[in-house]
């Protein structure tokens, strides 16, 4: 018996799935992280292989020309600096994202008016989620990168909410028509048309301290369309990859929503920049404490245990490989130096790691947040380097503060806090941080990566003299 | 489609949703971003619908929207699976050979 090619060809997908799968497993812990990596180009490779060897396939040499102009535009995506990570994983969720809705649409058109009804809902599934993960992940990359022509502070107006539901649920109440009637390709193309403003008008709100969460929410849409495409072409090896992205992306924005005490409708639908104007008054009058890079250098070098909080404003200074210094000389010295990472600092999940894991920074050092406030009473030295709100303690007792009830970093626990800042102006949200205007708190005003290299100048002096 | 390979499809997606979501759980927040990037290199299996259209050619439209979809995906495939392995060459522990400022 003679086993048919398409057989032999499913057979290369089953054993892509079980590989994609192994290659989620493996990347649960740093030792076995790469072996994940190899396991999913190895099921990449097997999968689209076998596709080449599908029946029907009359233009081989045409497809190989696309695999070979996309891996040519893949290599320089891969080989971004670190600090770019963040865009460049908006921009492959808007790729991903692109090719569903493209491959959504061929369909329709090569399949309407005889399309089934359970197909045509998911195609228009398909094409909504994937249409507005399109726009709306360009639209995060854009504030991302810090494009000049999209705005970077939310865009907030009156009614903005009630607007975006509507073009919402026009798209889906064409969708629904589709599904009864489905000879319609003008209304499918404004399907299309319209969720890709439903992406522009739900990212145009969200500022950047929202960007893990949204980024993590894309994440999943782009593998929700990519399931749904799945249903429409049959093919589970395709079900599977998008039901796995899709629940990673939304284990990711849970883990991003708890991190910051939100929901996501209030993510999504309640911009950050509204709420501030009344908390910012009472400031005026305080008192700071602030310290020169000797001084700080000195308190260091006579600390036993310090922790560093980093935040988006090392990665903005890329004063990363600087903070290695510092941790390289305080280690030397005999100083226990540990990092608190809190789940939402930088702009996608894990953003701070990758920073410091860059740096050389071994990663046993990085401290997940609930390990580090059991051991910040018993510190020394919190030292603060462009982070802000994670480490404002109103969320824990001011009840009218924005971020009151998110969880915190408790830096003011520990027995000196050193908060390396440009000035005294707030922070990303607008929120004002009573930390600062602690007893126990020195501000040291300058540039990340030029204070940072200061202190480290200072101790290594005292060391040679 | 049958109502059979529907039912198929669903039973499938349902168990990898659970699956996924046990799995994912366990990946330790270090990784939190390389898990992203893999997750979207993975995703761009959807290069598979794309290389059927272009290549089976069915109507014009069909292969243009075909081509475009594979490079799309096919960069993400590359970029993704780089950038992740990159990334996690990052990540040392001080346990073996450290020490070397």
């Amino acid at each position: 018996m003679t086993l048919p090619a398409s057989f032999l060809i499913e057979i290369c997908y089953l054993i892509a799935t079980a590989l994609f799968v192994l290659s989620l497993m493996w990347l649960s812990a740093p030792a076995t992280a790469r072996h994940g990596v190899w396991a999913g180009e190895a099921g990449m490779v097997l999968a689209v292989g076998g596709t080449l060897f599908e029946k029907g396939i009359i233009d081989l040499q045409w497809v190989i020309v696309a695999l070979a102009i996309g891996a040519a535009i893949g290599i320089p995506l891969g080989l971004v600096h670190m600090t770019a990570v963040p865009q460049r994983t908006a921009v492959s969720h808007a790729f991903g994202a692109c090719c569903v809705t493209l491959v959504g649409t061929a369909e329709f058109f090569l399949r309407s008016p005889n399309v089934p009804k359970f197909i045509m809902s998911v195609l228009s599934l398909e094409v909504i989620l994937g249409g507005l993960t399109f726009t709306g992940s360009l639209i995060a990359a854009g504030k991302l990168q810090e494009l000049k022509f999209i705005p970077q502070r939310p865009v907030t107006y009156r009614g903005q909410n009630i607007v975006n539901l509507t073009i919402l649920a026009a798209a889906i109440v064409m969708g629904v028509l589709l599904v009864l009637n489905p000879g319609q390709p003008i209304l499918f193309l404004s399907m299309v048309g319209i969720s890709l403003v439903v992406g522009v008008m739900l990212i145009i709100p969200i500022g950047g301290a929202d960007m893990p969460t949204v980024i993590s929410l894309l994440n999943s849409y782009a593998g929700l369309s990519a399931a749904a495409m799945g249903f429409v072409l049959n093919s589970k090896l395709l079900i599977v990859a998008g039901a796995l992205d899709g629940s990673s992306g939304f284990i990711l924005s849970v883990i991003m929503c708890k991190a910051m005490n939100r929901s996501f409708t209030n993510v999504l639908f309640g911009a950050f920049g509204q709420v501030q104007a009344a908390a910012a008054g009472a400031a005026e009058a305080r008192t700071v404490r602030s310290a020169s890079a000797e001084e700080a250098a000195g308190i260091l070098a006579a600390a036993s245990k310090v922790v560093i909080v980093p935040g988006y404003g090392m990665a903005v200074a890329q004063a990363q490989h600087k903070v290695r210094e510092l941790y390289d000389i305080l280690t030397k010295k005999g100083v226990e130096v540990t990092f608190g990472i809190h789940p939402v600092a930088g702009r996608m999940p894990g953003h701070m790691n990758v920073l410091l894991a860059e740096a050389d920074i071994p990663y046993d050092r990085l401290h997940e947040m609930d390990d580090v406030n059991s051991d910040l009473p018993q510190t020394d030295v919190a030292l603060i380097i462009g982070a802000n709100d994670v480490t404002n303690p109103a969320a824990r007792t001011d009840t009218s503060s924005p971020i009151y009830g998110m969880p915190i970093l408790d830096v003011d626990k520990a027995r000196t806090v050193m908060v390396i800042k440009r000035s005294m102006n707030p922070g990303f949200a607008g929120i004002d941080n009573p930390l600062y205007y602690l007893d126990h708190t020195l501000m040291l005003f300058g540039d990340a990566k030029g204070f940072v290299g200061d202190i480290v100048r200072e101790l290594s002096g005292g060391a040679h003299h | 489609m049958t109502s059979d390979v529907l039912i198929n499809s669903l039973f499938v997606f349902m168990l990898a949703g659970f699956l996924g979501f046990q799995v994912i759980k366990r990946v330790s927040p270090l990784l939190h971003t390389p898990l992203m990037s893999l997750t979207n290199a993975l995703d761009a299996i959807a290069v598979v619908g794309a290389i059927l259209l272009a290549g089976r050619h069915e109507s014009k439209l069909a292969f243009w929207l075909g081509m475009v979809a594979i490079v799309a995906a096919t960069s993400n495939i590359v970029g993704g699976f780089l950038i992740t392995d990159r990334m996690l060459k990052m990540f040392k522990s001080t346990r073996p050979q450290k020490q070397q400022p």
